[in-house]
């Protein structure tokens, strides 16, 4: 019986993560949930937030978007068009990306546009919680 | 027999055809490199796209998506990825030469990019769409397109639409290829090499049935028009990967051809100027020896 779980984190640019793991917590569409080995096959939906590794012991987090997830017993495979590592995100960059963001959302705009920026401020939004939550 | 001068003009016009073409090699081999890159960085995502696809559309049997409906008919849409400008080799001959396989009668083409727009325009077939694309390929031009096509399916307008756009494999090697693109369960992988790890993944999953969290229709309303989206994205990338690799490999034949005939010439060249000098002599020899 498998004790760890293959986990891939890709985006369109690049494959993130690909890995064994303990453990993963996902932002799901309707609250957080924690995948261990020999899940049920679930396909899901995730939203913007944060996903955490677990790894020999040691917790990892990534700041995720909108996205999709195949989990098998043995596999879980996150599709994301955004993913990136705690230790990665650079606050001062997130930070304006939100306020510019904001502000843009405050004017008019067509539909088409208003659904970037909105999913623009999501993902400035999820990478900012994420490196406070661990800054402390 | 061409004069001296008339050789030394052709000359210098070869050596600024050489300076351009040298120029237009540089610029698509630096654009090349960054096509290349995204569309290699795209694939592990496109790859594991199609295989969550073909194992969902596999395993779900009670389920089905309008999407997925195949009704057999015999109107087609082809979306035809070409190039916007010329200068890049047998690259979009050898894709019309696919392009035009069709039966004209019904078929329907979508167009990316201005050459795809004239073959279609001047083998009088119909265009439903024009869609133009940049350098570097945007997902909202993806989407655009995918939209139109989902659309043009949904109300009936075709019965199927397949991609066809050129696909790349190396430098020196592009090949046109169709996908079918709608109705979705044919998928097929993006590239060659992948379709034996799919096979192999489906059956490690074995006949497994999946759960959907929050509902199967919630999650595949939302799937597969992102998985389309995507698949029209990706295809963008390999095509401009494929038009630069051509365009470079293209200007490096204009530029070699260009320098080989400047030494043809040159050599040519001289002989003249050397023919020229030892008749002079001659003449002025034989004319000394008849004075005295």
């Amino acid at each position: 019986m498998a004790s760890t779980l293959q986990l891939e984190i890709v985006t369109p640019d690049a494959k993130v993560f690909s890995e064994g793991v303990e453990m993963v917590t996902l932002p799901g569409a309707e609250g957080e949930m924690g995948i261990y080995p020999q899940h049920v096959p679930l396909l899901t939906q995730i939203v913007p937030g944060e996903v955490i590794v677990r790894k020999e012991g040691r917790d990892y987090f990534l700041a995720v978007g909108d996205g999709f997830v195949e989990i098998t017993g043995e596999r879980v495979a996150i599709m994301t068009d955004m993913a990136i590592r705690a230790e990665h995100i650079d606050e001062a960059r997130a930070e304006g990306a939100r306020q510019r963001a904001e502000a843009r959302l405050a004017g008019q705009m067509d539909d088409e546009e208003s659904a970037m920026v909105s999913a623009a401020l999501a993902h400035s939004l999820a990478q900012l919680k994420v490196k406070r939550r661990h800054q402390h | 027999m061409p004069s001296t001068r008339d050789i030394r003009r052709r000359i210098n016009s070869v050596k600024n055809t050489a300076k351009i073409t040298k120029a237009m090699q540089m610029v698509a081999a630096s654009k090349m490199r960054r096509a290349q890159q995204a569309a290699l960085s795209g694939r592990p995502y496109a790859a594991l796209m199609n295989e969550v696809l073909g194992n969902v559309t596999h395993h779900v049997s009670d389920f089905t998506h309008p999407l997925m409906e195949k009704r057999g008919g015999p109107k087609r849409a082809v979306i035809l990825i070409g190039t916007d400008k010329g200068l890049c080799g047998a690259l979009n001959s050898n894709l019309m030469r696919e392009a035009s396989k069709f039966d004209k009668t019904t078929t329907v083409y979508i167009t990316a990019g201005r050459k795809a727009a004239q073959f279609v325009a001047r083998s009088r077939r119909t265009v439903a769409a024009e869609f133009s694309y940049k350098d570097a390929p945007l997902f909202n031009e993806a989407r655009t397109i995918s939209k139109f096509a989902r659309e043009m399916f949904l109300n009936g307008a075709v019965d199927c639409v397949d991609i066809l756009y050129t696909t790349f494999i190396s430098t020196l090697s592009q090949r046109p290829e169709i996908r079918p693109f709608l109705p979705i369960g044919a998928i097929q992988p993006v590239k060659a090499g992948m379709a034996g790890e799919r096979t192999e993944a489906m059956l490690m999953h074995g006949p497994t049935e999946f759960l959907f969290e929050p509902g199967a229709d919630q999650v595949l309303a939302a799937l597969l028009p992102h998985s389309l989206n995507f698949q029209v994205y990706q295809v963008l990338l390999e095509a401009k990967a494929s038009e630069q690799s051509a365009k470079m490999v293209a200007m490096k034949n204009a530029t070699d051809n260009a320098n080989q005939l400047i030494k043809d010439l040159t050599l040519e060249y001289n002989k003249i100027r050397q023919a020229t000098i030892t008749k002079e002599l001659l003449e002025i020899a034989s004319a000394a020896m008849a004075l005295s």
